[in-house]
């Protein structure tokens, strides 16, 4: 974060943004840091939190099937169901593999 | 120069040792320098998995393989020479992609051939299948079974089953235990858990099913578990009575606690539990230390029994056949408008062809092709966009009738205030084009069974000479 504690982009601290199908149903979003504390800055700011998650992708919280903080890999993960199955036609990322672009800019503010 | 973890001599704690060459037989091919190096770390068995559901319902639909076969005959060659070398089993599983039992067949074929080809001694072949007929589930829901549904789906019911291609059954550890327990030497496997491929061994050889199926879970993916990131190295696993020790092969890579966790949560939906059939591992309480440079220990995984056996089942249906069409729109009003462009073909290609008895799917890249109505910039379109179309039928000529209907009547969109009245879309190609068929997955569900060896029927034949 910047040191006078302006917000930063997520995409500046986090060493590991993406997103890949959890079967054939769900894709799993993984945002993973370098150091302890960006990590619980993130953690922390709320801007990963399951609402805000929801507001980003427009989804409803239900639609977050989980949502955990895994501190052994000092990552932040969620899973949303997809709103068509994998490769039905219509589906434009079979692999899920790029629906983790709107993370990149999120704002990461330290907490007041 | 292999690292101290995988030299030959081991700790007295009594070990196993698997190399993984590979996380998706065939689909990229083994590199093999990493591999050498784990031939020469005294591994137990030599094991990878060869299947997905991310390649999406085409392969399973269509009864095909996504992965060439020459590169499933270049990994299949490199593991089998290995293991027949230093004289330990190979175990292949989800052979083909798909699992499906034209796959195990075609595996085993190609093992028979390299077995000629390089007139290797006499082994065991052992495999098992894994596709399940419609017919027997047909029975099953007609008795009053419930086959539940996934992640949300509603229990299986019979139109979505007449609607199925094909469909596979995932197994667990049963059918490799059986099969090694018959003295097979080389095994090809149908669909299976992944982690199972690797844990039936070591839960065979008598190591804890907690760490058995962590042990699978971490290996599974070759080196995807090391970092720098670099994909189809080798990676070397050793589990003990009280640990997993996880080795990258690669003299550039590393496994470290953030590589070897990061890996533990990736493509599932929550990184504390994996399930297969017969149980869960609970990872809540892992811990991940670097052991040595290139290896990390982890411990402390659960195993968690099922109170009830249910087998998942994958099943992919036909949509129909499929064109599709490619236009481009740079006049920044009808970008603006593109929903009313898209609209006015619609209903061409309705006043035409009825509302139903086929698909039509428009992709706005530029806009919010990649995540649709999730997209947070679908207010903001690019300067210019591209739009993909898509047609599906249930025969070619509808399907290219629709989808030229549906991609040239943009071109004569009626917006009231467009500037270029010559023509509302550019094209680079003046045509539609034959795609694959169209296929969905029509099977993500669960089946109750008594017995885990029920939908798996095992085989054994010989190789060599």
């Amino acid at each position: 974060m910047a040191a006078d504690g302006r917000a930063v982009r997520l995409a500046e601290i986090a060493k590991t943004i993406r997103s890949k199908n959890a079967g054939v149903d769900k894709v799993t979003f993984d945002v993973i840091f370098s150091s302890r504390a960006d990590y619980d800055l993130v953690c922390a700011s709320g801007c990963l939190a399951r609402a805000a998650i929801a507001a980003l992708f427009r989804v409803s919280e239900a639609e977050i099937t989980d949502h955990v903080a895994f501190e052994p890999a000092l990552a932040i993960k969620f899973t949303i169901l997809r709103e068509i199955a994998s490769g039905s036609p219509g589906d434009a990322d079979i692999f899920g593999s790029q629906q983790y672009g709107p993370l990149l800019d999120v704002e990461v503010r330290p907490q007041e | 120069m292999a690292p101290a973890s995988a030299s030959p001599s081991r700790a007295n704690n009594r070990a196993m040792r698997i190399v993984c060459p590979n996380g998706h037989l065939g689909f990229a091919p083994i590199r093999t320098g990493s591999y050498e190096i784990g031939l020469g770390s005294a591994p137990d068995l030599i094991c990878a998995d060869s299947g997905s559901d991310d390649i999406g319902p085409g392969p399973l639909g269509s009864d095909v393989s996504t992965s060439p076969l020459q590169w499933q005959v270049h990994d299949l060659e490199l593991m089998l020479l290995g293991a027949r070398r230093l004289g330990v089993p190979m175990i292949v599983g989800s052979a083909g992609d798909t699992g499906a039992d034209s796959r195990v067949d075609l595996f085993v074929e190609i093992i028979k051939d390299l077995a000629q080809k390089h007139r290797l001694e006499k082994f065991r072949i052992g495999y098992f299948h894994s596709s399940v007929l419609k017919e027997r589930l047909r029975r099953v829901i007609e008795e009053g079974a419930v086959i539940e549904g996934l992640d949300g789906r509603p229990p299986l019911d019979l139109s979505s089953l007449t609607a199925t291609e094909n469909i596979v059954a995932m197994a667990g550890i049963h059918p490799y235990i059986k099969l090694l327990d018959a003295g097979a030497d080389v095994i090809i496997g149908g669909r299976s858990s992944d982690c199972a491929i690797f844990a039936a061994p070591a839960i065979r050889a008598g190591f804890p099913e907690a760490l058995a199926y962590l042990y699978g879970k971490l290996l599974e993916c070759a080196s995807f578990c090391a970092e720098p990131y670099a994909g189809k190295e080798s990676v070397l696993g050793e589990i003990t009575m009280d640990d997993i020790k996880v080795t990258a092969l690669l003299p550039e890579q590393r496994c470290t606690p953030a590589s070897v966790a990061g890996h533990a949560m990736y493509e599932r939906p929550n990184p504390f539990y994996e399930y297969f059939l017969g149980g869960h591992i609970d990872m809540r309480r892992c811990r991940y230390e670097q052991y040595d440079e290139r290896t990390t220990r982890v411990t402390g995984p659960e195993f968690v029994p099922a109170n009830e056996l249910r087998v998942k089942l994958e099943g992919a249906g036909k949509v129909g056949e499929r064109f599709v069409g490619m236009v481009g729109i740079r006049d920044p009003y009808t970008v603006a408008h593109i929903d009313a462009v898209i609209g006015w073909a619609r209903q061409q290609v309705e006043e035409r062809f009825g509302t139903a008895g086929y698909e039509l799917h428009y992709t706005v890249y530029g806009r919010d092709g990649i995540l649709g109505r999730r997209e947070p910039m679908r207010a903001v379109p690019g300067h210019e966009v591209g739009i993909l179309v898509q047609a599906v039928a249930p025969d070619r000529r509808l399907a290219e009738e629709v989808c030229i209907t549906g991609t040239r009547q943009m071109f004569y969109a009626r917006l009231p205030s467009v500037k270029g009245t010559a023509g509302g879309v550019a094209f680079a190609l003046d045509e539609v084009m034959a795609a694959s068929p169209a296929y969905r997955w029509t099977v993500n569900h669960t089946l109750g069974v008594k017995d885990p060896l029920e939908l798996f029927p095992t085989f054994l034949t010989d190789g060599g000479i």
